[in-house]
């Protein structure tokens, strides 16, 4: 469905009106003799319906020196037109001018509309309660302190507080989990989120332009003000583009007329030349382009700050992923039992999880999850960062770092190596260790071969763990280099050397989870942040939010962003040559105004066209 | 500091850049980008400096791109 500003309709229909009496004037000269004024009157009737307001634009430019604007190039080389005798020709390049123009204005305003739509959060209507009864408004009116009824398969409209009736929400579209999630009295539920099965009453708890859809939306709509280099570059190109062209032209009608004597057809070849020197295509395809890239990403779950963001995304050379939290889940499980002298591996891990019991490290979970029936200890002293000391019925059991049990007077044997992992002991005698291993992400593996595959020279994993946890994790996944004992200050430093080291060649891309690597996002080539949504201050710090926790879409990421890279490319090159194809070709008279008209709003609309592909870039 | 900026009206994408060039001579201004597809400006400067160029923008913008309207 096109949807058309009052703007635009206005235009149609001047369009639509000049069209038609340019055709009745153009027949009935065909068949009636008349005289050359009368002609002129008649053809400038269509002539101002449809230019009238390019020709005040010519006016006012004029006034003010303007002359390189598009407003005065189109008046010039239609009133040039008109005064060598070119009448049909001058109205119609008016008419497609503006019959262009106004495509470009549907197009634009069209993906921008389609790309909120994309990102299918976006509530239309919210019902409220006022004086009783229901009433549909736009979600932006709400106030806080209202009260909404949300029925079963309608969008959540704003962030609210449950009050009444219980259901369960898709939130997919905010999180990418697509698990339902429960809902009732006092739940707050946010806006975006789907209720799947029961109506519910809540009372709005922040303003609409507040919610988090609100501001993803913001997001991904103001991406366009942060500009890609290539952008710039063109901008900066048809600064010199457009008067390079118009004075070509003048050079041109000057000299072929002494050179040849004929004025009318040098004048009409340089009318040609000014019709084509407007940068529109160009200064428009870019930016296009890159805003249906990014909104396919969004689409899919990735937010893209900039144009830039995603340029530099594209080039891609240097992945550096934090560890916990971004390729490991943060939660571990037991890998071996490797018990000392006469005590059994299960007698090991009763013991283990005894002592673990009420810790909340997640390695401690992770032993007393692995131990079938885990026993309570008598009393526990937990020293902090070290291990714990537990009475137990079989005794006093030391769990804990080499350093704990060494510093408790407990000899371990030079060899046992355990990474992430606990030392026990039990009455003063080491009877084994317990390795536990990092659980990885989903798809991390993958990931890092897709990476590969996609030509990123180097992966590299940073972590707070040591050595040996470290060298575990990286040689599952499949990365060479690693650095372990990392305090957050060092893998800030990390990042920020390999990105002088890798000024302009390439870029370097760190990927975290956003909650305490802030400092690090904000200092790489693009900082990716994982499951952020929802923790404002990650979605600040990064250049890109991937809004759940799934990392292969990093790989998804770089394969938009070339996509959207190629299609700028193609938009670029077809724009300048079909510019520079019509100068040569209108230098040597081999043209008309028409295919030069073509080449300026034609190609404009052909390349907005073509940068609306970049929306539909598939997995 | 940075301040959004919405713009009514703004045509093409060669206003935009005209529009860009224009603000970014504002004294005060470090920093504008115009954006064409969201219709939307954002200036950098300095918060003590805001008054004053907010009240430099409707004429700067009007000599620059006469049909477009900057909401300040």
């Amino acid at each position: 469905m096109i949807v058309m500003t009052k703007k635009q309709k206005k235009l149609l229909y001047r369009i639509i009106l000049s069209f038609i009496l340019f055709t009745v004037v153009f027949i009935t000269e065909k068949f009636v003799e008349l005289n050359r004024i009368t002609v002129l009157v008649l053809y400038i009737i269509p002539y101002l319906v449809a230019g009238y307001d390019v020709i005040l634009g010519f006016f006012r430019n004029a006034v003010r020196g303007r002359i390189f604007d598009e407003e005065f190039l189109m008046t010039a080389a239609t009133v040039g037109a008109l005064i060598i005798g070119e009448y049909p020709e001058s109205v119609f390049v008016m008419l497609f001018f503006q019959t262009g123009e106004l495509f470009q204005n549907i197009a634009v305003g069209k993906s921008r509309r389609s790309i909120s739509s994309l990102m299918e959060i976006c509530p239309d209507t919210a019902r409220v309660i006022r004086n009783g009864e229901e009433e549909e408004i736009f979600p932006e009116e709400a106030e806080i302190g209202e009260t909404v009824i949300i029925r079963a398969g309608e969008k959540i409209p704003l962030d609210c507080t449950v009050t009444e009736g219980e259901s369960t929400v898709n939130t997919s579209a905010l999180t990418g989990e697509s698990l339902p999630v429960e809902i009732y009295k006092g739940s707050e539920i946010k806006a975006g989120c789907i209720n799947l099965s029961g109506t519910v009453r809540a009372v709005v708890t922040r303003q609409y332009s507040e919610s988090t859809v609100a501001k993803i939306l913001e997001l991904v709509e103001n991406s366009t003000l942060n500009k890609a280099k290539s952008e710039k570059f063109l901008t900066r190109f048809s600064r010199f583009y457009t008067p390079a062209v118009v004075i070509g032209a003048v050079a041109l009608a000057v000299i072929m007329s002494i050179a040849t004597g004929d004025i009318k057809e040098s004048v009409y070849r340089a009318l040609i030349f000014l019709v084509v020197s407007c940068p529109c295509a160009l200064v428009i395809s870019v930016p296009m382009s890159f805003f249906g890239g990014i909104g396919c990403a969004s689409s899919k779950g990735v937010l893209v700050k900039g144009a830039n963001f995603l340029e530099a995304l594209g080039k891609a050379t240097h992945f550096v992923f934090d560890k916990t939290g971004t390729l490991t889940t943060g939660e571990f499980f037991v890998k071996e039992i490797i018990p000392e002298g006469s005590v059994t591996e299960k007698e090991l891990i009763s013991l283990a999880a005894a002592a673990e019991y009420y810790s909340l490290h997640p390695i401690a979970k992770s032993i007393v999850a692995a131990c079938e029936n885990p026993k309570t200890p008598l009393s526990v002293t937990e020293e902090s960062g070290l291990g714990v000391r537990a009475q137990t019925e079989e005794g006093e059991v030391l769990s804990g770092s080499r350093r704990y049990l060494e510093k408790n007077n407990i000899a371990v044997p030079e060899n046992a190596d355990c990474g992430a992992g606990v030392y026990v002991a039990r009455n003063s005698v080491y009877i084994g260790r317990i390795i536990l291993s990092d659980k990885l992400k989903n798809n991390a593996e993958k990931t890092v071969e897709a990476l590969k595959k996609q030509g990123v020279s180097e992966i590299y994993m940073l972590t707070g763990d040591n050595e040996y946890a470290a060298s575990a994790t990286a040689e599952a996944l499949g990365i060479n280099n690693f650095c372990h004992s990392m305090l957050p200050q060092d893998k800030a430093q990390f990042v920020k050397r390999l990105c002088e080291n890798n000024k302009g060649k390439g870029s370097v891309v760190f990927v975290g989870d956003g909650i305490n690597d802030a400092p690090v996002l904000s200092l790489s080539h693009v900082g990716i942040a994982m499951g952020a949504i929802g923790s404002d201050a990650a979605i600040e710090a990064a250049d890109i939010v991937i809004m759940d926790d799934s990392i292969e879409k990093c790989a998804l990421g770089i394969k938009i962003a070339r996509k959207t890279k190629k299609i700028v490319r193609q938009n670029v090159i077809f724009a300048l040559t079909v510019k520079f194809a019509v100068l040569i070709f209108a230098s040597f008279g081999m043209t008309n105004m028409w295919v030069g008209v073509f080449a300026d709003v034609g190609v404009a609309v052909l390349a907005i066209l073509n940068a609306m592909r970049a929306m539909k870039i598939k997995k | 500091m940075k301040k959004t900026f919405r713009i009514e009206d703004l045509d093409c994408a060669n206003c935009a850049a005209k529009l860009e060039k224009a603000i970014n001579s504002i004294e005060g201004v470090k920093k504008a980008s115009v954006s064409f597809i969201a219709q939307k400006m954002i200036i950098e400067a300095e918060e003590f400096d805001f008054p004053k160029i907010e009240k430099e923008i409707p004429k700067t913008a009007k000599k620059a791109v006469p049909d477009c309207t900057v909401i300040v």
